[in-house]
């Protein structure tokens, strides 16, 4: 089980990084620059008035449609200059510097390779922790691009060992065995009997963008589940739900304006973005509204998961649920779970609150989150961590509670499963923590 | 160790709450690097005031957790100039706030306009009432901005916050349900009034059945979602009662942090640097300009900040003395009646009327900062003063603020304080008592002043502020008719018992009323008579803008920070406007 977990975990490094930055984020203040200057965005406030021109402009667009900052962002803020550890109980591996300090010795062969067949520049393996298998599905041209852009990117000259790994897996030779077994290598092909726009959004969702390197559930190697795409993963405590077509935990009910508004504010009128997710808003807030409908519509094309009637919970467990939500949590989510749509997230035929995996509300009622802040919605709403206030019975009730009410429907959630992730998501269970100082 | 010097920014800013959050948002707008020092701490809804455990009593009023600390710096305080004055060493009668937000975190949320009249106070009595209606030791003056002026600035805060009220004077006429005496103003107010609970309904049928105007009090407090024009949103208040004295940790109460903070901290020519307490403003050789400030850090290092703009926006009180510390302007002497740094010191007069009912449950512990019906029949010279004896006047008015169980426990006259017939009196009236509250002007006095005190220090070795202030017997005359009128309302709603509290003697420091100090830093139409001119910018160093309620020449019968507001705003748009274009006196 342990070495399973480990991983899905290191087979998508995009999601740890940011997992980190999410679980704190009620006690760190990520929006607020105190006692320095707002970090200057990475030139990228505006990319969609450049997107298409030059190279350069065109690559550094395509690094936040793949949110290549969000690893490689380095622990002091530095855009690009790595150094950003994801945790494995191997170890911990950190993410790479791709400042021009580095990658004005790559030439547009190597990179495309690193991308194509997560091979590195020195001839070594690379990990799917970077996400590769989805990378293979950039074509050369955009991969020129981003290179080019990264060759702009001011230097930062840092050295740190990046792989921390304990034998045998500090052997990237390893990687090959692993790429012989899951990695499809291959440009993206689009399909001629698709719109242009649907196989935009196609190549962006399976390739640059990686969302199923969240989204889709993982092998016992850490590979995705090629049955499952999109049906949801849970990565280091947080759940990705599903994004099918499914009416009751996909985007079933969501329409294509729903989703662009999601992607590109964090917000919409049915959900709120949180934890992993909050942090990949940052590149989808940026994405053109063009790209941002692409996605929109691929998705929506997609076939329903299976629908699995979940059984009903015990009501006493309801009941229990109910008298902790009116005191603790209809202040803001409202006595019918409508809340405050795109200021509180509503929790009413909300598909998030109805996976059948309850990791994310777990964490989120445990530790708290904070909704991202973009140019759209400023407003970096949070909800305050209830893990001192409510115990693990209280808390499995109180989810039960709200997972079956309104016309929600989800299985019950047991005191141990809170438990364990109250274990694994309180401090003293954050190796990373000491690693980084 | 001489202090390390910084590199330069366009503008610093002394003091980080409503009014560095307003003049920030121009500024930054205008293209300037905007730097902020705060003493305090930052401060943010979910991590510093959740809703898991913002209502708790105890920490947050009773040990003062978001006001100032006492034993780091105070003030002393005396009643006038024959006494010696002695520092205060616990928080009463006013609670400035500490950290990021200031006391904008921890306010109830009522927001005013003042009456034109009141901007006019001098020039308006004596017309109407002749010259003796305004004794020699009354150092009233005109406001040097007129309503109209500040009408737009009145509207671009009350947007901001979102606040919850109904309409009196739209563009001159009068609305059924608003504030008949209030000035024209040029739209309605972005949301509707509160839900108005049992207390305040009682009032305003009573007031109404005497001839008096009730409308609902105008409130910070969110009568529904609200995004304000910056894009920042804020929540439905849940009328909890924890308003007055504590953060809200609902969205739902306008604050610099709930308004403006979300959109200016994202701005990359923003900073905000906190833990930084301003020691003085520097001046060069000439004394007529700021060169920047000096600051220390929470580790005790001292640092030269220099800058093109200084603008003091901390509160009054700190502004005022930062003034005197700094050298800036004469200090106010009360016997040549010369200088006018700390001269016209002001403040509030409030009273009660508590109301016991037998049949009716009131539910007192429901409530939002600015839940009320008001009425302002008596405020400003909304009324005939003719043969009364004093000027000013102030609104009336049933606000549930919420009865909080520490704070709150009413008794009838008579009622022992302790043993077990308080504690009968007390489970007989929690339920069904109600308080009418009055809200009075103060008016300038030659012998209300602050100025540096001779004995005290603070921790690095500075003068203590001296507040020499006493009501006088305008005040007092004022007041009483005020609680007279509260008593007359409170017997028409036809109660058990009243118990009338008049505001009896000399001005105490221990017994809270209102944190609305005012004067000190005073805005005139000549530089002979204020500190700052109508732009808040000092007559004497013209790079030098001194905001809030400092520039108030006296106080009106309402709450400050509309006022406060709208007047940053008004400075805000000249410096963006005129000074950036030629820096220099402005008037």
């Amino acid at each position: 089980m342990r070495l399973r977990r480990a991983w899905r975990l290191a087979s998508v490094l995009g999601p740890l990084v940011l997992l980190g930055a999410g679980s704190q984020a009620v006690s760190r203040q990520p929006d607020a620059a105190v006692d320095q200057a707002a970090p200057t965005p990475p030139a990228t406030r505006n990319p969609a008035a450049t997107a298409g021109y030059d190279p350069v402009s065109r690559g550094r667009y395509l690094t936040i449609a793949g949110n290549c900052a969000g690893c490689h962002m380095s622990p002091s803020g530095q855009p690009f200059a790595g150094g950003s550890p994801l945790r494995t109980p191997f170890g911990v591996v950190l993410s790479a510097n791709i400042t021009s300090a580095v990658m004005r010795d790559w030439s547009q062969g190597q990179f495309y390779r690193a991308l194509h067949e997560g091979v590195g520049g020195g001839g070594s393996h690379l990990y799917p922790a970077f996400p590769y298998p989805y990378y293979t599905r950039i074509t050369r041209a955009d991969s020129d691009a981003i290179l080019a852009y990264l060759q702009t990117v001011p230097p930062v000259y840092n050295r740190f060992d990046r792989n921390k790994l304990k034998f045998p897996l500090n052997n990237r030779g390893l990687m090959a065995f692993w790429n012989a077994l899951f990695l499809k290598k291959g440009e993206f092909r689009p399909d001629p009997n698709r719109s242009a726009e649907w196989n935009r959004g196609a190549y962006l969702v399976e390739g640059l963008a990686h969302c199923g390197a969240c989204h889709t559930p993982k092998n016992l190697l850490g590979a995705d589940r090629r049955s499952a795409p999109l049906q949801g993963g849970v990565l280091d405590d947080w759940l990705a739900p599903d994004l099918t077509s499914n009416n009751r935990i996909g985007l079933g009910r969501w329409s294509t304006d729903e989703i662009v508004e999601y992607l590109k504010t964090g917000r919409n009128a049915r959900a709120s973005a949180s934890g992993a997710m909050g942090e990949v808003i940052a590149s989808t807030s940026q994405l053109t509204d063009a790209d941002a409908r692409a996605m929109a519509v691929y998705l929506k094309s997609r076939a329903a998961s299976p629908e699995a009637a979940p059984r009903p919970p015990p009501a006493e467990q309801v009941r229990a649920g109910e008298a902790i939500f009116v005191d603790e949590c209809a202040g803001c989510h409202r006595m019918d779970g409508s809340a405050e749509p795109r200021m509180f997230s509503p929790l009413r035929e909300n598909a998030a609150v109805q996976q059948r995996d309850p990791t994310t509300l777990i964490r989120i009622v445990l530790n708290g989150s904070r909704a991202p802040a973009t140019d759209a919605r400023p407003t970096p709403t949070a909800m305050p961590a209830f893990g001192w206030k409510l115990n693990d019975r209280e808390v499995a009730a109180v989810i039960t509670y709200v997972r079956n009410s309104w016309g929600n429907a989800a299985p019950a959630v047991r005191p141990r499963q809170v438990a364990k992730i109250r274990e694994d998501t309180s401090p003293s269970a954050w190796p990373l923590l000491k690693a980084q100082r | 160790m001489p202090p390390r010097k910084l590199p330069a920014v366009d503008a610093v800013m002394v003091g980080f709450g409503w009014t560095a959050a307003i003049m920030g948002l121009t500024l930054t707008d205008a293209g300037l690097k905007v730097l902020a020092l705060e003493r305090g701490d930052w401060r943010d809804t979910a991590t510093d005031f959740a809703t898991t455990f913002d209502q708790d009593e105890l920490r947050y009023y009773w040990r003062h957790e978001l006001f100032e600390r006492l034993s780091r710096e105070t003030l002393t305080i005396r009643n006038n100039p024959s006494q010696t004055a002695l520092p205060m060493r616990h928080l009463g009668s006013f609670l400035p706030g500490v950290g990021v937000g200031g006391a904008g975190v921890h306010w109830n949320g009522q927001v005013w306009r003042f009456l034109p009249s009141d901007l006019k106070a001098r020039s308006h009595n004596i017309q109407r009432y002749g010259r003796a209606a305004v004794p020699a030791d009354m150092t009233i003056q005109d406001y040097p901005v007129s309503y109209e002026e500040l009408e737009p600035y009145y509207d671009e805060f009350e947007y901001l916050c979102g606040i919850s009220g109904k309409a009196g004077n739209l563009n001159g006429k009068i609305l059924p349900g608003g504030n008949p005496f209030e000035g024209p103003r040029a739209r309605e107010y972005p949301n509707p009034p509160l839900e108005m609970s049992y207390p305040p309904k009682l009032f305003g049928e009573a007031a109404a059945s005497l001839g008096l105007h009730p409308f609902p009090h105008p409130a910070a407090n969110m009568s529904r979602a609200y995004t304000n024009p910056l894009g920042v949103q804020l929540g439905q208040c849940s009328y909890c009662g924890f308003c007055e004295k504590y953060a809200c940790g609902n969205y739902s109460k306008a604050s610099p942090q709930t308004t403006v903070l979300p959109v200016l901290m994202r701005r990359p020519n923003f900073t905000l640097r906190t833990g930084s307490e301003v020691l003085k403003v520097n001046l060069d050789s000439s004394g007529k300009r700021a060169t920047g400030v000096t600051y220390v850090n929470a580790r005790g290092e001292e640092f030269e900040q220099p800058a093109e703009l200084v603008i003091l926006s901390a509160f009054i009180l700190h502004n005022v003395r930062l003034l005197l510390l700094s050298g800036i302007g004469q200090p106010y002497d009360p016997v040549s009646g010369k200088g006018q740094v700390g001269r016209n010191y002001a403040y509030q007069i409030t009273s009660s009327v508590n109301v016991f009912y037998d049949d009716k449950i009131l539910n007192p512990f429901i409530g939002a900062g600015a839940l009320g019906m008001i009425v302002d029949d008596f405020n400003g010279d909304n009324f005939d003063h003719s043969g009364k004896g004093f000027i000013g006047g102030g609104f009336v008015g049933v606000v549930q603020t919420g009865a909080r169980p520490i704070e709150t426990h009413p008794t009838p006259t008579g009622t022992p304080a302790w043993g077990s017939a308080w504690k009968k009196a007390f489970a007989r009236d929690y339920l069904k008592t109600l308080s009418i509250a009055t809200h009075g002007a103060v008016m300038s006095h030659r012998t209300n002043y602050l100025d540096l005190d001779p004995t005290y220090k603070d921790v690095f070795g500075r003068p203590l502020l001296r507040m020499t202030f006493d009501f006088t017997d305008n005040e007092h005359r004022m007041s009483n008719f005020l609680t007279d009128r509260a008593a007359e309302v409170a017997r028409a709603m036809q109660p058990r018992e009243i118990s009338v509290n008049y505001r009896k003697g000399s001005w105490d420091v221990v017994p809270y009323q209102t944190t609305h100090n005012t004067g000190g830093a005073v805005m005139s139409a000549d530089p002979g008579s204020g500190v700052v001119n109508r732009y808040l910018q000092s007559w004497n160093v013209p790079n030098l803008f001194v905001l809030g309620s400092g520039a108030f020449p006296q106080n009106a019968g309402y709450n400050p920070t509309g006022t406060v507001a709208a007047l940053t705003y008004w400075s805000a748009k000249a410096i963006r406007e005129r000074y950036l274009a030629s820096p220099g006196p402005l008037a």
